[in-house]
């Protein structure tokens, strides 16, 4: 971030920019230091300096106060570098969309920049190597809360390509905020697949070395390399230790913590697959490797909308989004109810042929209408439910089937049949 | 010792734990033995832009090590690296402020915190986040003004519990308790200089009333270094009394190494090369126990020679220690138990014929000396290279480095010096801005400095001034204060923290053992006449040697409800009345006297208190 109003005035006279070694003087106190970034919470009339013993320190200006450029900032050359190509080793693709995983910080300012290209990313693991031959792409450089639905179809078809182009595995190291709706989206979008496709995130960046960057990504090409696996799935720490990694089914998986390094779980499902070390352990059923090649099934009709049923939920907001959108998706409490007050919402929606569908936000378990009079009322007013779907891939389901017909029965009957596993019949106990 | 003329430069580093809650989470600031559950880490080395890597961290990263943390009530998803940190303590911020008060610093405007990369597992972050809080600001002692360069805010490192293989075990209990680090200039010249400006420190510090106490609380670093020496770096030591011995024998030792390198370059020695012999033949029939068990257990003996090295690795006549032992710290790193020298042999059950086989099979001549290593071989070979390197070292003269503190005053080695540290903005934390009004709050709540305290206790007690400052210095001064005030008997109170406690410690007995409430219940029991003053030392040595109450202690001492004045008085008259046999037993008389007053006070009194009165007036009479 830029300086603003008196200390901005005073860089710019004197010449300094970022990373420049600046002398700044008040009265007697002198400090020289390299210029740093205005940190967004940092107070205006300050000025941050590393000093030479490494520490910042925020600096007042006032009327006093001068400002001297030293020297410029050193560029620094960044030796190119080139991923190495041994033929005695599987290809597996690295498809980087952005997020902490694929961020590095630049400890001269602390800021924390995208990988520019995904070699560095591949760097920054250098083991990786000695699996495979990394084929390494930046496709995107965001965070994944401002992932939108074009980039799903964008790597959905970027995926596919490095598959059939013989890629045993496709990595997509991705923002972990909302991986859990790429990777529904991906299962359904792609069919056929020949190899894994593994959404990978870090909750510690990798500029710390307790990172679980490194782990998450060597473990996700082990089950690149040496398994059949041929799904969208989610690869994660399993624990809080950095003991073993869990893949779960890319329909079937949820960010359950904030900041956790074994956020994800399986919802309503086991994991697929544990590895630990150089082990892998399957955990419960999973499609094996096709012979390809895999399709892409990309169209998808973004005017959909989700929203969390609670107490004193307005039956106008539902009708203004109902007004809005082809379809909505509403997690509802317990089994999946919505009070009466919106069941006449419901109803409206419905006959100007919304498609209304209902999940719980309960989670775990199956939503099921038909134990109390609410839920009936409910399937009268035409809302369909869900079963055990999970309420965002249900969302981008819905958005997919909308995409792949027109038809009304069709959508209705491509939700309550399970495509890429998200719908489960019996559930453990 | 003319430390002034050797160059000797001291600066010292200050490292104090709050008592004001952890830096970064809402935990509390206390150690715990409760610990339950477990978690697991590693951690990477991180390059810089440049593809650099600390050298420090580069060593403890070869190690592969996993780190255990043990979790304990106190500690929250912050402390294990799970959940970003909170807000900066405001509680501790202030106590640092108010120190920069004291030391006459200039505070920073707005406060930065940093991350500094440690990947040795002590933080799980892999790093430790710490900030500028003032710079240049002074300490005047003994009529010298002493510079002192920063003060510091940063978190504790987690507990090191053990070390077993390649894992580390830690506790989290210590995590994330925020440490005041101040830093001097390296303006002291004597060791005795060293110890009053961190008395001076740890006074200022305890003023403020926010910092812990006891054992490991407070930590120091001191480097040290003399002309023609290098800077070393004694880190961690815990006990402050030791401050200055660690000075005299870090002198002592750049010494001895600055006449090996005179000693070595007078005959010619030049860099070592690396021929590592296997000796195993040699030691097939060995009695030394050590090789014999190495090779029992498949390992291989592993010599090489060091030329013009013969005599200079042994300690010198004054028993300070030369290269044997630096190299043999080199060679640990690399995970063998220790390493034999050809000045040390014969000897460990090496015989006088193996050292002349072993000496002629690496082809020493005259002036020449080897070293040998018995483990498996991989690390056997990894552990004499790193010895040999040391023993290169030798011949450029003392090496920077960093040393750890033993409790007998010396150090050995434990790594290089760390590498400027890789610093970069935590980001997650948010500055803290210092405007005018902090700082006028701070300089108006400025705590009472050590000689104000003094002068007060001299006033309201009534203790001498020497008595006053030795409290204010001891570190007892909120206990004397608080006790003396509530209690009364200044004068019982300062002896019992000034000399009994010293008294104790000589005893082998620790008394930091002996909390306030303690004391404080042995004083009211003197204020009832339970017994009389002379007994306190030996209640508070019951107390720390058993465990006891005070109730118990005096119950098992037999010295309650026991008025000293009578035993006095019973004494007086025994000896009064045997006057006569006195004179002519001398002080012989003690025994049988002994066994009539015992036999008055029917053993309410213990034999030793009776026995050292009697004597007195025995002697007396005489």
């Amino acid at each position: 971030m830029r300086y603003s109003g008196l200390i901005g005035k005073l860089l710019e006279d004197a010449g300094a920019d970022l990373g420049d070694m600046v002398e700044v003087r008040k009265g007697k106190d002198v400090y020289t230091g390299v210029l740093m970034p205005h940190h967004e919470f940092s107070d205006p009339s300050i000025v941050t300096l590393k000093l030479a013993n490494g520490y910042n320190i925020g600096v007042r200006a006032d009327k006093e106060t001068s400002v001297k450029a030293v020297s410029k900032k050193e560029e620094r050359a960044r030796a190119k570098i080139s991923l190495p190509q041994d033929p005695s080793k599987k290809d597996v693709a690295v498809i980087s969309t952005g997020g902490t995983i694929a961020s590095y910080v630049d400890y001269r300012t602390g800021a924390v920049h995208p990988a520019i290209s995904a070699e560095e990313l591949v760097f920054s693991a250098p083991e990786l190597m000695d699996l495979c031959n990394v084929r390494a792409k930046v496709l995107y450089s965001i965070l994944s809360e401002n992932m939108k639905v074009h980039h799903w179809q964008g790597l959905a078809r970027a995926i596919a390509e490095e598959l059939n182009s013989g890629a045993v595995g496709v990595i997509v190291p991705h923002g972990t905020d909302t991986m859990g709706f790429t990777s529904a989206a991906l299962s359904f979008m792609l069919k056929g697949l020949t190899g894994p496709v593994i959404c990978v995130g870090a909750q510690r960046s990798s500029d710390r070395p307790s990172s679980d960057a490194i782990m998450n990504l060597l473990a996700s090409t082990r089950l690149c390399v040496e398994s059949d696996l041929g799904e969208v799935v989610v690869l994660m720490h399993g624990d809080t230790s950095d003991s073993y990694c869990l893949a779960h089914r890319g329909t079937k998986v949820r960010k359950m913590h904030s900041s956790r390094r074994d956020a994800f779980r399986s919802i309503n499902a086991e994991p697929i697959a544990r590895v630990e070390g150089q082990a892998i352990s399957f955990l419960s059923d999973y499609s094996r490797r096709s012979k390809g090649p895999v399709e892409v099934l990309d169209k998808i009709d973004g005017n959909v909308s989700m929203l969390h049923f609670y107490p004193g939920f307005e039956a106008e907001h539902l009708d203004l989004i109902a007004d809005k959108v082809k379809g909505l998706v509403i997690a509802g409490t317990g089994l999946g109810h919505v009070s009466e007050e919106i069941l006449g919402s419901v109803r409206r929606a419905v006959k100007k042929g919304v498609h209304i569908f209902i999940t719980t936000q309960c989670l775990y378990g199956s939503v099921n209408l038909n134990v109390y009079s609410t839920g009936r009322d409910m399937i009268a007013a035409g809302a369909v439910p869900l079963g055990d779907m999970l309420t965002e891939t249900a969302y981008v389901k819905l958005m997919w089937s909308l995409g792949q017909t027109s038809d009304h029965d069709e959508v209705r009957k491509l939700m309550l049949s399970d495509i890429a596993g998200e719908l489960t019949t019996r559930r453990f106990i | 010792m003319d430390y002034r003329s050797l160059g000797l430069k001291v600066g010292i580093e200050i490292h104090q734990q709050l008592n004001t809650g952890k830096l970064f989470c809402s935990c509390e600031s206390e150690l715990s033995d409760e610990h339950h559950k477990e978690f697991v880490r590693r951690l990477r080395p991180t390059q810089s832009e440049l593809g650099e890597i600390d050298r420090a961290a580069l060593e403890q990263a070869e190690r592969k090590l996993q780190f255990r943390y043990q979790t304990v009530p106190s500690s929250c998803l912050v402390d294990a690296d799970e959940e970003p940190p909170h807000d900066a303590n405001r509680r501790a911020i202030d106590a640092a402020l108010e120190m920069s008060g004291l030391l006459s610093m200039t505070p920073a405007d707005e406060i930065h915190f940093m991350r500094k990369i440690v990947i040795d597992g002590s933080n799980t972050g892999g790093f430790q986040r710490t900030a500028l809080i003032a710079r240049n600001g002074r300490i005047d002692v003994a009529g010298k003004t002493i510079g002192v360069t920063t003060i510091c805010l940063e978190e504790d490192a987690a507990r090191k519990i053990s070390e077993h293989g390649n894992e580390v075990l830690y506790r989290l209990d210590r995590i994330g308790i925020p440490l005041v680090e101040i830093s001097t200039e390296p303006d002291m010249s004597s060791p005795e200089e060293t110890r009053l400006v961190a008395e001076r420190l740890g006074s200022l510090l305890r003023a403020t009333k926010k910092v812990r106490r006891g054992i490991g609380t407070i930590r120091e670093d001191v480097n040290i270094s003399i002309a023609g020496g290098a800077r070393v770096e004694i880190k961690g030591a815990q006990d402050l009394r030791l401050l200055h011995v660690y000075v005299e024998e870090e002198v002592r030792r750049q010494l001895a190494l600055i006449e090996v390198k005179r000693a070595l370059r007078e005959r010619g020695a030049k860099q070592i090369p690396y021929e590592i012999r296997d000796l195993t033949a040699n030691f097939r029939e060995t009695r030394c126990k050590v090789i014999k068990s190495a090779i029992e257990e498949g390992g291989r003996v592993l010599g090489a020679s060091l030329p013009k090295f013969k005599g200079l690795l042994g300690p010198t006549d004054n028993g300070v220690k030369r290269v044997g032992p630096e190299m043999a710290a080199h060679a640990r790193v690399a995970g063998v138990r220790g390493l034999f020298h050809s000045d040390e042999l014969p000897g460990y059950g090496v015989t006088v014929a193996e050292v002349e086989d072993v000496a002629s099979a690496l082809g020493v001549e005259g002036d020449g000396a080897f070293v040998i290593i018995a483990d498996q071989e991989p690390k056997a070979r990894a552990a004499m290279t790193k010895a040999v390197d040391r023993a290169n070292v030798a011949i450029e003269g003392v090496p920077e480095e960093t040393r750890d503190p033993l409790p007998d005053g010396k150090t050995v080695y434990s790594r290089p010096l760390p590498g400027k540290a890789r610093m970069y903005p935590e980001t997650d934390v948010r500055p803290i801005l210092v405007d005018e009004a902090v700082l006028e709050s701070i300089r108006l709540n400025l705590p009472e400095l050590p000689e104000e305290k003094a002068s007060r206790f001299v006033r309201e007690f009534s203790v001498g001034r020497e008595q006053a400052d030795m409290l204010v210095r001891s570190g007892f001064e909120d206990e004397f204060e608080l006790l003396a005030r509530n209690l009364g008997n200044p004068g019982v109170v300062a002896r019992i923290y000034l000399n009994t406690f010293a008294e104790l410690e000589k005893m082998g007995l620790d008394p930091t053992k002996v909390s306030v409430e303690t004391v404080r219940e042995v004083l009211t029991g003197l204020n009832r006449g339970s017994f009389a003053k002379e007994a306190i030392p030996q209640i508070l040595a019951s107390i720390i040697e058993n465990g006891f109450t005070v109730e118990r202690a005096l119950q098992t001492l037999g010295v309650e409800k026991v008025d000293l004045d009578e035993v006095r008085a019973v004494c007086e008259r025994v000896v009064r009345e045997r006057e006569q046999f006195i004179k002519a037993r001398g002080e012989g008389a003690l025994g049988p006297l002994m066994g009539i007053v015992m036999k008055e006070l029917r053993g309410k009194v213990d034999g030793k208190i009776i026995s050292e009165i009697l004597s007195e007036k025995i002697r007396r009479l005489l």
